[in-house]
């Protein structure tokens, strides 16, 4: 057995540890004598000042919440303001028999066991000197109901908050979106600490996309209070920092006209600036009063909005998918000049009806007879399907999907309202891999007039015409405008948000597709003439009529026999003036029959009042 | 040969209670030391409690348990115990990767691993394994180590802190390296070596303040100065300052701390015992106190002075001045001096998992100062 020997020297090493352990000790005592000298100052030298501290009076850390910054619409108009109400809260810490308090409180005050259960839990969980909410929202009775009865409750307490209130209720309701209590998820995505105090946060729309912004920033005060919690002496003071006011670029006037010319319509309407991307009316409909959700919803309210067939906690305009219809039109012409496809001048023979060479299926124009001989413009202006099966066609879907990839058909705006959908442009390849199938040349044609799997939001929609308007040049839609940091300081400006992928294509291609749609509006067989009629700008526009329900190779659509909810949707897009767009408007309006009956009469309200022609009916 | 051991030079025939407890590897004087300080802790913690009973007999079987393990240790011989210092760090650090995969959480860190019958904390096991490994690695060649074994030591050191850290537990991360580093101090390395370590040290931070985010430089800020943030961690320190400053020379008396006992301060059986013995007992209670302290640690700097091999006096001048380490810590942070990392005052505050390896520790240098071979036999 052979172990390597090593030569120690035990009488050095030992020196060297115990050298080693001397200093040590040494350097202990040093630190301890710091520990003593740390402990004289607090003890000896500051006595007095903790002495009173702790004596006769108690020390309490009270949060100061911040003011939620307030939302105005582009004209100043407030949209979301802060307004006082009583609430009763408890200090548990100052409470004597906890019980007993709850229990009297819940005879004077009707409050259910419930509610009392879910106190009692909050209790628990919080801090003995934060305060906790019996009731929020009192009436002027209920606190003299407890002014006079103060004197039985040690440590409950009549305290004045600011709430929320949205003064124009339901108009904007799914944009500016509303406040709610704090929850355990969003407990999960806040800085606590900086909410101490805060009980409420931006639940949906604006109020939760610029939940930092609104919010502030929490501040304290030390104070001494005496045995019953009443302050005796403020210490010390950290005020809080409101939060920034916002100021989007709806504005009310716009959005009053949208909301009542969709009228009785489910369905959206986005009204933006195309140079900006400000977005400047946007409707969703059915809507709903915002202010319910403010101080909790009750339980029957909350299931009559979330039970109604018609969804009207759904924001349409962001999350509604829709098939674009005929509105796809311009999109795919351009996409059939860009890519050589089609020329201004290449006529398409109109039937009535398309066949794929060598299928027996045939596929119809909306117009039983057919259109006879159309150019492009014409395509566009009477929206021919048969024109669009065949340039589908020559096009194939993944050249098309590629196209209209560029325009933002399937991806999302980045619009700064919270949960925007997605919408779907399909191709070969998303079918292969949503769904394992192949990719029928059938599907292709469909696709070509918007119809099929092709699923659009609104404001994508809008995001896309404000695309062909300003000829490529992009601004992504944003609901704010700007913030200033209080009534005082100037306003300062969001940046306009840019998409990186530009869609290239020749100047002169999109004047034909402007052209095109300036005939919509103002040829003699154009969808949408009323649109054009005695205006004095030149309005470019696309209807499109998508259908709901599928109607079978034989059958005719009859609107007698079809139930309402089945009827096609109604859509309308425009731009104007044409040669200089400052205004883009999408009307979707679900059931609506016609985009040319319906939608298109929509669309012209909103550009009498943005351009302020008066109509008929003023 | 043995009898040596029981016969006193001076009296032969007489018994004696040192001698008795020789026998069974007990330093009467450290025992001493230990059950004094065991005693004010029970005693301060009936205040701190509210003076619940329950709470004291829950405390007294932790007590029983940890100096069942303390016994044990001290009756191995500390060649055994540099026999499986691999091994046991070994398996600290496999239990210590199993808390991060499967550990339970409690207070939103994991730290716990459920071996069914009982809940254990693998960074408690590491409190000793890690001054064990380095001591037996460094004492295997001649001391002072060469540059490749420190560099082996370091890796011994920052592994399991890290993983601990990341737990995250940065109390005890900091404790366990700096028994590591406390052992690589005292095996002799160069005065150059240590100031150039801790410039480099010193000249990393900025850099690495410039990398981080403003987040998280400001959390280091309110981690550095916790009263600038009072509804957070500084709560707790202004309460505990005010404790402490109102005890003034004398103490309110015990029992009679108002801060403690209308429970105004926070954790005060706890991470902030130490705040209800300076408002009940005063400067002078806090200062026999620590007195206390330091003499247990001064015996145990004694012991480790009289070891006979280098193993054993970088572990038990290693344990030694830990302990004093997790004095210091505990009571910086009670009285503002350092930030609050949640470092329990040892053999005082509530709670079990730190009694029992610290108690061990304690064993562990008894078995170094009675298993010496006796010069005289």
């Amino acid at each position: 057995m052979s172990t390597r020997f090593v030569l120690k020297d035990h009488v050095n090493e030992s020196r060297l540890v115990n050298d080693r352990l001397i200093f040590s000790a040494i350097f202990a005592g040093i630190l301890f004598t710091v520990l003593m000298a740390r402990l004289a100052i607090l003890q000896v030298v500051d006595h007095e000042h903790f002495d009173v501290l702790s004596n006769k009076n108690r020390v309490d850390i009270e949060p100061l919440p911040p003011q939620r910054g307030l939302i105005y619409d582009r004209n100043g108009v407030v949209l979301a303001e802060n307004i006082p109400t009583f609430s009763l809260e408890l200090i548990p810490e100052k409470v004597i028999e906890l019980d007993e308090t709850l229990s009297e409180l819940a005879a004077l005050f009707s409050v259910s066991s419930e509610e009392i259960t879910d106190i009692t839990e909050k209790i628990k969980q919080q801090r003995r000197f934060r305060h906790v909410v019996i009731r929020e929202r009192l009436t002027e009775q209920e606190v003299a109901i407890f002014s006079a009865n103060r004197h039985r409750f040690p440590g409950v307490d009549v305290v004045g908050r600011l709430i929320r209130h949205y003064p124009h209720g339901a108009l904007f309701a799914h944009t500016v979106g509303y406040v709610g209590r704090i929850n355990e998820k969003d407990q999960a995505r806040i800085d606590e600490k900086n909410y101490k105090g805060t009980l409420q946060i931006g639940k949906t729309g604006v109020e939760k996309y610029y939940e930092d912004l609104l919010h502030g920033q929490v501040g304290y005060q030390q104070v001494e209070t005496n045995v019953q919690g009443r302050i005796v002496r403020e210490l010390e003071n950290e005020p809080s920092v409101s939060g920034q006011d916002l100021f989007l670029n709806l504005d009310i006037h716009l959005q009053r006209v949208a909301s009542e010319a969709l009228g009785d319509y489910n369905g959206s309407i986005v009204a933006m600036d195309p140079k900006t991307g400000g977005i400047l009316a946007i409707v969703s409909k059915p809507d709903f009063d915002p202010n319910l959700f403010v101080s909790g919803i009750s339980l029957k309210d909350y299931a009559v909005l979330r039970d109604s067939i018609d969804r009207p906690l759904f924001d349409r305009a962001i999350r509604g998918h829709y098939p674009p219809g005929s509105t796809l039109k311009p999109f795919v012409a351009l996409a059939g000049l860009e890519l050589g496809v089609v020329r201004k001048n290449t006529k398409t023979y109109c039937p009535g009806w398309y066949s794929l060479p060598g299928k027996d299926h045939s596929y119809r124009c909306w117009k039983a007879h057919g259109h006879g001989k159309v150019d492009l413009k014409q395509s566009l202006a009477q929206s021919c399907d048969v024109y669009y099966y065949d340039l589908a066609h020559v096009l194939g879907i993944d050249r098309l999907h590629n196209f209209l990839d560029l325009f933002g058909f399937g991806r999302r705006t980045g619009v700064d309202i919270p949960s925007e959908s997605r919408g779907l442009s399909p191709s070969s390849e998303w079918k292969r891999s949503a769904r394992n199938q192949v990719w029928y040349p059938g599907e292709t044609l469909i696709s070509g007039i918007g119809q099929g799997f092709n699923q659009t939001t609104p404001v994508q929609l809008a995001y896309a015409t404000s695309l062909l308007a300003m000829r490529g040049i992009n601004a992504l839609p944003q609901v704010a405008r700007g913030s200033r940091e209080n009534a005082n300081s100037e306003l300062s400006l969001m940046p306009i948000k840019r998409d990186d992928s530009l869609p290239i294509v020749k100047t002169s291609n999109w004047q034909v597709i402007v052209d095109s749609m300036v005939e919509v509006t103002l040829g003699q067989r154009g969808t949408a003439k009323s649109v054009g009629k005695d205006f004095p700008f030149v309005v470019a526009g696309k209807t499109g009529t998508a259908q709901v329900f599928g109607i079978k190779q034989d059958e005719k659509y009859d609107v007698e026999t079809l139930a309402k909810r089945l009827h096609d949707h109604a859509l309308f897009m425009a731009f104007a003036p044409a040669e200089n767009p400052e205004f883009v408007v999408v009307v979707v309006a679900e059931n609506g029959g016609s985009g040319s009956k319906t939608a298109a009469p929509i669309a012209r309200k909103m550009i009498d009042q943005y351009f302020g022609v008066a109509t008929d009916e003023h | 040969m043995n009898t040596n051991l029981l016969t006193d030079r001076a009296n032969p025939e007489r018994w004696s209670l040192t001698k008795a407890l020789r026998v069974i590897h007990l330093d009467a004087s450290l025992l001493f030391g230990l059950l004094s300080l065991l005693g004010v802790g029970l005693m301060i913690l009936f205040s701190a409690g509210n003076q619940e009973v329950a709470l004291l007999v829950r405390q007294l079987i932790r007590i029983g348990t940890a100096f069942f393990g303390l016994v044990i240790l001290a009756n191995i011989h500390p060649d055994r115990m540099k026999d499986m210092a691999y091994w046991i760090y070994g398996a600290g650090l496999i239990l210590l990767i199993a808390v991060l995969l499967v550990g339970e959480e409690g207070k939103g860190a994991q730290r716990w691993l459920n071996l069914g019958v009982v809940r254990f904390q693998p960074s408690e096991l590491m409190k000793i394994a890690v001054p064990l490994l380095v001591a037996a690695y460094i004492a295997e060649r001649p001391l002072p180590p060469t540059f490749s074994r420190l560099t082996v030591c370091f890796l011994m050191v920052v592994i399991p802190a890290l993983l601990i850290a990341k737990q995250p537990d940065l109390g005890t991360a900091l404790l366990i390296a700096s028994s590591g580093l406390i052992v690589i101090f005292l095996s002799g390395i160069s005065w150059k070596l240590i100031i150039s370590f801790l410039l480099a040290a010193a000249s990393a931070l900025p850099v690495l303040w410039y990398a981080m985010h403003d987040y998280q430089r400001q959390r280091v800020l309110t981690f550095l100065n916790p009263e600038s943030d009072p509804l957070g961690s500084g709560y707790h320190i202004i309460q505990s300052k005010i404790a402490i400053g109102s005890g003034g020379l004398s103490g309110r008396g015990w029992l009679e701390g108002t801060q403690s006992q209308l429970a105004f301060l926070p954790e005060r059986s706890t991470d902030f015992i130490f705040s209800v013995i300076a408002e009940e007992f005063g400067l002078v209670g806090v200062g026999l106190l620590l007195l206390l302290y330091l003499a247990i640690a001064g015996r145990g700097l004694y012991i480790a002075s009289q070891a006979q091999s280098s193993f054993a006096r970088l572990l038990a001048g290693s344990i030694s001045l830990t302990f004093l380490v997790y004095v210091f810590v505990n009571v910086g942070m009670v009285t503002g001096l350092l930030p609050v990392v949640g470092v329990p005052l040892p053999l005082v505050s509530y709670g079990g998992t730190s009694m029992v390896t610290l108690l061990a520790g304690f064993g562990i240098l008894m078995s170094i100062h009675t298993h010496r071979r006796m010069m005289t036999s």
